[in-house]
């Protein structure tokens, strides 16, 4: 093949990207490397701490026993047949999923400025390794719901389970993309205005209160009715009333809040994917 | 039929310089509502070449203005500047780190770059952990790193700490096995910068000798950048000057390194003065001090001559120059007045004072001129008036690349002999 006098190159360095470029083949390449990145956030978490893993665990148990005492005890919700704390596990596991997710990628350019100066890799490699090692984080605090749900179950509490659980993975994949979307578009304007990471530490405190986290939505309706549009509107409420609707059987899954959620995901992650995608080639002169 | 690998082609690079604040949000806003009209962005037309001494006018700079060239496979490009040039902002753009404002590059090969190595190396994990996180941060797959895993290690001289969490690494150590996963990659294109500047003489013999496999060897291309200008020199086949972001001289390394040597404006090898402004009294006034030297290359295996030009304006009085040279860490090395006095008449003088060859270190040095009077009073005291920062052609070095101190190098006669028990 002569390619010495042709316009034949293997690529091209040009000021901007395509208008939406997700170079499939490019990420493939770095498969590798992705796994190496999780592998190394799980494993750099708990070294040189005494209780390792274990950190995974206390968080969300110790925050599940403070929200059963001043929510369910002192302030009254109810929660129907479920065990309080069972109801407010499941919700802040899945809840956690979420803030990990965007916490962790919405940094991403400014905590890898330094090697990202340096050499040259697809940059949604790391916000995805963020992803996906939060998800063994998730599993981890699974097994432990996991557990209390049998515990509850023998001691006699009438918990159904759901056909639906068999979606419950999708529903995870959708809060993880969702948190994802929202840390490339969080971390893309990061890098020039850092007001925004302020905004993002104390948003995600009071986008708790009206994500349906320690509450069924129901009740919001019910006691709320001129703020609980705001609930309504919440996708990630939808994500954690249906959550508990198929692993403990009990709230209502509305397919309408469904589909708008997984809507409303997807338009967020393209809008951050196109963010990324314009940042990352320049944005090391900024940051 | 030449065959071109890489192809730079009207590279220029823009920076904002000061502080992001809301004149940002303003240009941002401004940029937007241009573009959106189909109109120029209005910021790419300001903006002054980039001279850190004096102070532009406006917010924009250009670290990079026009860059053509090209490389052709397995050539060794060397590019050279001074601090500040453009040369580590061009590096960016070829890996891919930062992208050009206009201009594009183009490429037959997979670049892999080679910046401060060591970059991506995580403390807590060992050194092998680390070997296949950084082999894969520069684009090998764990397939690749897996087959060379062996060479890698062995290359890297660290054989014994390869399990033990980096961090308790010395930064030595770091470097080589940095360097030695980077050593192993396999793109058509390396890009170097700086490597050299750490590590041990022996790691850095290993270095430059790895490079010169890799580039005549293996026929790959390497496009390097570095402050040694020996090495330079050695690995290099051709050479690109960068001067305020514009490429000064590009061709042979030889020529290359000659317009670099000649042309570094922060040191004065030359100061003169009209006769009416001239530093002195009414008795004496130095009208210019020179450095020169062959082909005015200043080499520590070249003389250097001190010229000092001054007027007597008196008839029969004794005055003579003395000079005095300093480092950079402002140590005196030594002085050399001209105690040969004579009574001199009217009129115009020049002396000059000859700084043997091999005798100064590689860097700089300040050149304080004093002509003194008749009862060794001071006429005129120039401090640090001239200045040079002196290379190396590296003939006394043979194979030898490391670090060689001492604020003085005066090459001494050495003698070996077998003694015969």
């Amino acid at each position: 093949m002569d390619f010495k006098n042709t316009e034949d190159w293997l690529f091209e360095i040009t000021p901007k990207n395509r208008f939406f470029s997700l170079n499939f083949k490019e990420i493939w390449q770095y498969r590798d490397l992705l796994m190496l990145f999780v592998k190394r956030d799980i494993i750099t978490v708990y070294k040189q701490t005494v209780l390792g893993p274990l950190w995974y665990l206390i968080q969300p148990l110790f925050t599940s026993i403070t929200f059963t005492i001043i929510f369910n005890n002192v302030a009254g919700i109810k929660t129907g047949s479920v065990p309080p704390f069972l109801f407010n596990l499941a919700g802040i596991m899945v809840w956690n999923y979420f803030t990990a997710c965007l916490n962790g990628t919405s940094d991403t350019f400014k905590s890898n400025a330094g090697i990202f100066g340096k050499v040259y890799f697809p940059r949604i490699i790391t916000p995805l390794s963020i992803v996906i090692s939060n998800l063994v984080k998730f599993g981890i605090q699974f097994f432990i719901f996991v557990i209390f749900y049998i515990f509850f179950y023998f001691q006699g509490v009438d918990l159904g389970l759901n056909p639906t659980i068999l979606f419950f993975p999708i529903l995870i994949a959708f809060m993880g993309i969702l948190g994802l979307g929202l840390g490339m578009l969080v971390s893309s304007m990061v890098t020039k205005y850092r007001d925004l990471n302020n905004l993002v530490t104390f948003g995600i405190q009071l986008l708790m209160y009206v994500s349906a986290v320690m509450y069924p939505m129901e009740l919001i309706k019910e006691k709320l009715p001129r703020l609980g549009w705001i609930v309504q509107y919440n996708p990630l409420a939808y994500v954690i009333e249906t959550s508990r609707y198929m692993l403990l059987n009990i709230g209502n899954i509305s397919v309408l809040g469904l589909v708008y959620t997984m809507t409303v995901t997807l338009v967020v992650f393209f809008i951050g994917l196109l963010v990324f995608n314009r940042t990352e080639k320049s944005f090391i002169d900024t940051v | 039929m030449k065959d071109i690998i890489l192809k730079a082609e009207n590279i220029s690079k823009q920076y904002r310089l000061g502080e992001v604040g809301t004149g940002t949000l303003k240009h941002d806003f401004n940029r937007w509502w241009h573009q959106i009209r189909g109109k120029e962005n209005p910021y790419l037309k300001i903006g002054d070449t980039n001279d850190r001494s004096t102070k532009g006018n406006s917010d924009y700079v250009w670290a990079l203005q026009d860059i053509n060239f090209e490389v052709e496979r397995g050539e060794v490009l060397g590019i050279i500047g001074k601090n500040g040039a453009g040369k580590s902002t061009l590096l960016k753009i070829l890996s891919k780190v930062t992208a050009p404002t206009t201009g594009s590059i183009k490429s037959r090969g997979r670049i892999a770059s080679l910046l401060e190595v060591g970059t991506g190396f995580n403390g807590e994990m060992t050194g092998r952990e680390n070997i296949f996180l950084n082999g894969a941060i520069l684009g090998m797959t764990k397939k690749e790193i897996t087959s060379k895993l062996d060479e890698i290690i062995e290359f890297s001289g660290c054989g014994r700490y390869i399990d033990t969490p980096v961090k308790r690494y010395s930064s030595g150590m770091t470097v080589r096995l940095a360097f030695a996963v980077a050593a192993f990659l396999e793109p058509e294109i390396l890009v170097v910068d700086e490597v050299l500047a750490v590590g041990d003489a022996e790691f850095q013999k290993k270095a430059i000798g790895k490079m010169q496999d890799i580039s005549r060897g293996e026929g790959r291309t390497v496009l390097f950048v570095s402050h040694n200008l020996a090495a330079v020199k050695q690995l290099c086949t051709r050479g690109i000057v960068l001067e305020h972001g514009l490429i000064k001289f590009e061709g042979g390394i030889d020529e290359a390194l000659d317009v670099y040597n000649s042309n570094l404006d922060d040191l004065v090898t030359e100061a003169a003065w009209s006769i009416d402004k001239a530093p002195g009294n009414l008795n004496a006034k130095i009208t210019s001090v020179k450095l020169m030297s062959e082909d005015q290359r200043f080499l520590i295996e070249n003389e250097i001559s001190v010229e000092v030009e001054y007027v007597n304006l008196l008839e029969n009085q004794k005055i003579n120059c003395s000079i005095s040279i300093f480092d950079d860490q402002n140590n005196y090395v030594l002085a050399s007045p001209n105690l040969e006095r004579r009574f001199l008449e009217k009129g115009r003088y020049k002396s000059t004072c000859i700084v043997p060859k091999d005798f100064l270190n590689k860097g700089k040095y300040y050149f304080t001129v004093i002509l003194v009077g008749n009862n060794f009073e001071i006429i005129a005291q120039l401090d640090k008036i001239v200045s040079v920062d002196l290379d190396e052609e590296g003939i006394h070095r043979k194979d030898y690349f490391g670090y060689w101190g001492g604020i003085v190098r005066p090459y001494l006669k050495w003698e070996n002999n077998k003694v015969e028990l």
